[in-house]
């Protein structure tokens, strides 16, 4: 059947190809999986830029008549704290809510970071070829051999625990994936017709660079930006768990669960709830960057 | 064969350089002279600081002390601990078999439920079992692990009292280390007792440092079974008239495996994460809880040693699923 | 009693949008040793029947036939385990891409004697035993040092070879061959076709050659479907189809072959097979035919017996009042109105 394979139906004829834009929300929107992820994340954003707002507490101040609350639906809880108060009566919700601000913040700081140092590495790498290639890609790949929490620890080891020095120490982790993807677009792209024309016509390097061979990588840089900020918030929460990362009373969900350690015997609700708060942000980026791979992926267009 | 095996071991060299260099320079960059902060609290005098950075040849060039460096290690001399003063490789030999017990229960743990998971969501494509797999490893992928232990251990340990919360074995039971791995070791000595205590501590670490590898083998297995089943040599196996189950676990599997293979290789790295993690979580006395202690104590030494170790370890596995994956591939086998 | 019968034999891929019919009611009817061959242009439904009739129609594709039986057993009412008791023994197939047909996982002699083992209930030593007869008798030379090969290590012409020892390894009594030369150099297609054909005189089996290539059709087959879309267009002894063809699509066929040409530009059927969403209402060739008229385009011609074969067309060449129909058809209607795709 390789020769004869079954027609492939065709679109309704008199229509032309439909925008990339449009043809792209058509094969994102199929996947519902994608979309349930993307309207998380907007919500969360929605959540994070309004938390000064819509917290019923600080995040920080304790209020030491209220030592563990539990959530308002179980005996002893009330609705002044919801989601119930930790060991030193901060209100967990209002906590969680600052949290999602700090772990946006952190995913999309970190992802940044990578993409724009990986991609300049990348682009180097890939352009000048030779020793300077062997060189990073070399690092690279050391980076890429040592386990990644292993290798921030190492970093937050030296450069001393809290937030920012847990972020630096998260990018250099997921560097290796940028620097790789973008090398691996100017390898092939280089070798196409219009750089050589390019070229012919008598381009710099900086612009054969950035100009001609940047804008076809994007896609796939874009879908593992999307993967990496997954990545960033997780690792930067297990940093945190260890106390490595954000210091208390910093309001980072890592950093709660560290905290709420010794309390899984007495109060679920300090435990389980920063836990759900990781999961489904992570869970929603994963799943909006599985449908844009398979959106963007022409591979997989029928 | 060999000299496929001998390509891939020319690019394990650099890379172990590579490793011994970066782990140098890192310590290096430690702010605080090394001597001093052995020395710890108690400070030391002038003229003895002076000879003991002469002894570590601190006093030569950065180059020379790399060298140096390079020069202990090849005699197996990773250093020694700041705190316990013992030797960093004795150490981690005595700890390593805790972490490798639970690391291979783990991954045993996820081939046996991702590999058919995978296997049957492929074959029964689009189902209700399909979307199921997929929706749960997407999750199990996006799992914080160290709060998938806590749950665990909220559930199973505290409120229905199934396992033990922490540990490797009951303190109630003794057991001579053979082999270090105390599954192995207390049916050796026929304790059956303390094997089922064994095994019940294991339980929850195995599941909560399993979790990520199972949902990458499960995903890779069914992507990979798919592209698989549609292939022409598939055809061929059901036009010879082979019963549906031969036709996908012997023709179909065998070729599905060959990137999973590779998949599994690269989990290792992972685990040892996981490791670090799930040590902390429920105590376990292997090198990850080692390397965080190391850090909370600014032990160096277990940092810089173990790091390279761990490094090391993890590049030879590579190079193990490299040449695995040449024996199960012809066309890898024959055409180098 | 007939080797193997088919009657109304559909193939449907049902889709959200419009269902896509692969095969749309092909009847055949074939003797034991009969040599069919089945041509049409890529997306014809060649394939797609012949594996309706292997049992190899994947999901979510559809098969439905009026009748469908080999040696008077009903293929469609027979249990699994039945059916593929039947497949690879009595009717075996060999496919176009023969490297990539084979399992590069699998020496070919595991997969030759797993056949064996399977249907012929031999132990590993006589399924070996046989595994080299056979590599002898489709020409593989030293047939005891190629069992351990992988398909990759033998050229296409050789692996072809492991396929047809592989179909013919139980004596089947029908083989189907599904474009069995075309990935294959030139010079190894003749030798390819000669082989088949001198199995399937010694042993008496029925072959069905599935081809796009009239040329193949013309040098080894006694008689020949041609198909279009999914229907039987034109039937009959492969000696009267190329002397005097009766439908309009064989006759284009015909006329677009490289043989036919008379040195100048090679002949060509304007437009392409149509698809799931332009399927016309009539006469599935109307849209690229030179003789249709409204008539045409709006009723379906039925497959019916016209000059010892059969012919799906509402003005068979070879009708001496054609001329006069289609004139007429043409002007009962409008020209505006002519050949239109539903």
């Amino acid at each position: 059947m390789t020769a004869e394979t079954i027609p492939t139906p065709v679109a309704a004829p008199n229509t032309g190809p439909p925008h990339p834009l449009a043809e792209f929300w058509l094969y994102f929107r199929a996947n519902a999986g994608a979309v349930v992820g993307l309207f998380v994340i907007v919500g969360l954003v929605v959540v994070a830029l309004l938390a000064d707002v819509i917290s019923p507490h600080s995040p920080i101040i304790t209020n030491n008549t209220v030592f563990l609350k539990p959530p308002f639906w179980q005996a002893g809880g009330t609705l002044a704290y919801p989601l119930g108060t930790d060991a030193i009566g901060r209100d967990i919700l209002s906590r969680l809510i600052h949290g999602a601000r700090l772990s946006l913040l952190i995913g999309i700081a970190v992802v940044v970071l990578a993409v724009f140092a990986g991609t300049v590495l990348g682009l180097v790498a890939g352009f000048f070829r030779g020793m300077i290639e062997i060189v990073i890609m070399r690092l690279m790949d050391i980076t890429l051999t040592l386990p990644s929490l292993l290798l921030a620890i190492v970093i937050v080891a030296i450069l001393g625990p809290g937030l920012m020095n847990a972020m630096l120490a998260v990018s250099v982790v997921l560097l290796p994936h940028y620097v790789r993807i973008a090398r691996a677009a100017v390898i092939s792209e280089v070798a196409k017709d219009y750089v050589t024309a390019a070229r012919v016509i008598g381009a710099g390097r900086m612009r054969l660079m950035f100009k001609e061979v940047l804008p076809n990588c994007v896609a796939p840089l874009i879908v593992q930006a999307t993967l990496g900020i997954s990545t960033a918030i997780l690792d930067a929460a297990a940093l945190g768990f260890l106390g490595l990362g954000a210091q208390p009373p910093t309001p980072e969900w890592g950093t709660m669960l560290a905290d709420a350690r010794e309390f899984v015997v007495r109060a679920w609700w300090v435990v389980t709830l920063p836990g759900v708060a990781i999961l489904v942000t992570v869970l929603a980026f994963n799943l909006f960057g599985d449908g844009l791979r398979d959106a963007l992926d022409p591979k997989l267009k029928r | 064969m060999v000299r496929f095996i001998f390509t891939r071991l020319s690019l394990v060299v650099p890379t172990f350089i590579g490793i011994t260099l970066i782990v140098f320079v890192l310590v290096r960059l430690i702010p605080g002279d090394p001597i001093e902060t052995m020395a710890g609290e108690r400070g030391i005098d002038p003229a003895r600081l002076a000879q003991l950075r002469h002894e570590y040849g601190f006093d030569q060039p950065v180059f020379v002390q790399y060298l140096y460096y390079l020069g202990r290690l090849f005699q197996g001399d990773l250093g020694r601990s700041i705190v316990t003063h013992e030797a960093v490789i004795t150490e981690f030999k005595a700890l390593f078999p805790a972490t490798v017990e639970l690391a291979v229960c783990s991954i045993i743990f996820a081939l046996c439920l991702g590999l058919p998971a995978g296997i049957i969501a492929a074959v029964r494509r689009n189902s209700i079992f399909d979307h199921g797999v997929m929706g749960a490893s997407l999750t199990g992928y996006s799992m914080p692990i160290f709060w998938w232990g806590l749950l665990l251990i909220l559930l199973f340990s505290v409120q229905l009292g199934f396992t033990p919360v922490s540990g490797r074995i009951s303190v109630m039971f003794y057991v001579e280390s053979v082999t270090g791995f105390l599954l192995v070791d207390t049916l050796l000595v026929g304790d059956y007792d303390a094997f089922r205590s064994a095994l019940a501590h294991l339980i929850l670490p195995t599941i909560v440092l399993g979790t990520r590898p199972l949902a990458v083998i499960a995903r890779m297995t069914r992507s990979s079974m798919l592209e698989v089943l549609g292939e022409d040599y598939i055809r061929t196996a059901r036009a010879k008239g082979l019963p549906a189950y031969r036709v996908i676990a012997v023709h179909a599997l065998r070729n599905a495996l060959i990137p999973v293979v590779t998949v599994i290789g690269l989990q290792v790295g992972v685990l040892f994460t996981g490791a670090i993690l799930t040590e902390t979580i429920f105590s376990w006395p292997g090198v990850g809880k080692w390397l965080i202690e190391g850090i909370n104590r600014r032990d160096y030494p277990v940092l810089q040693g173990g790091t390279l170790i761990i490094g090391a370890i993890i590049m030879i596995i590579n190079l193990l699923v490299d040449v695995t994956y040449g024996l199960i591939n012809p066309r890898i086998r024959y055409q180098r | 009693m007939p080797l193997l019968e088919i009657e109304n034999l559909s193939v449907t891929f049902p889709s959200q949008t419009s269902d896509l019919y692969a095969v749309d009611g092909v009847s055949l009817t074939l003797e034991r040793g009969d040599v069919l061959g089945i041509v049409g242009e890529s997306g014809s439904g060649k394939s797609v029947a012949m594996l309706a009739v292997m049992g190899l129609v994947a999901f979510p594709g559809q098969v439905t036939a009026d009748r469908l039986t080999f040696e008077g057993r009903d293929l469609l009412r027979l249990s699994d385990n039945e059916r593929r008791a039947l497949t690879g023994k009595d009717v075996a197939m060999i496919f176009q891409e023969p490297t990539t047909s084979l399992n590069p996982s699998f020496t070919i002699g595991y997969q030759l004697a797993e056949t064996l083992i399977l249907h012929e209930k031999m132990d590993r030593k006589a399924a070996r035993r046989r595994t080299i007869e056979l590599l002898d008798q489709v020409g593989i030379p030293a047939p005891e040092g190629r069992l351990d090969a992988y398909p990759h290590q033998l050229s296409g012409g050789m692996n072809q070879r492991v396929m047809i020892a592989m179909a013919i390894a139980c004596n089947p009594k029908l083989l189907i061959a599904d474009e069995p030369t075309t990935a294959l150099d030139v010079t190894i297609q003749a030798q390819i076709l000669d082989l088949l054909l001198s199995l399937q005189r010694d042993r008496g089996m029925a072959l069905i050659l599935i081809t796009h290539n009239m040329g193949v059709v013309a040098d080894t087959t006694a008689r020949v479907a041609v198909m279009y879309a999914g229907q039987i267009m034109e039937e009959r002894s492969t000696e009267s189809l190329f002397g005097s063809p009766q439908h309009p699509y064989t006759a284009a066929l015909l006329a677009a072959r490289p043989e036919a040409s008379d040195g100048g530009r090679l002949a060509t059927i304007p437009g392409v097979v149509p698809g799931a969403y332009d399927r016309p209402r009539g006469c599935l060739f109307a849209p690229r035919c030179a003789y249709a008229t409204p008539h045409a385009a709006e009723c379906r011609p039925e497959l019916r017996p016209w000059q010892n074969g059969l012919i799906r067309c509402h003005y068979p060449l070879g009708d001496t009042t054609r001329d006069e129909r289609i004139a007429a058809d043409r002007r009962a209607a409008p020209p505006a109105a002519a050949p239109e795709v539903a």
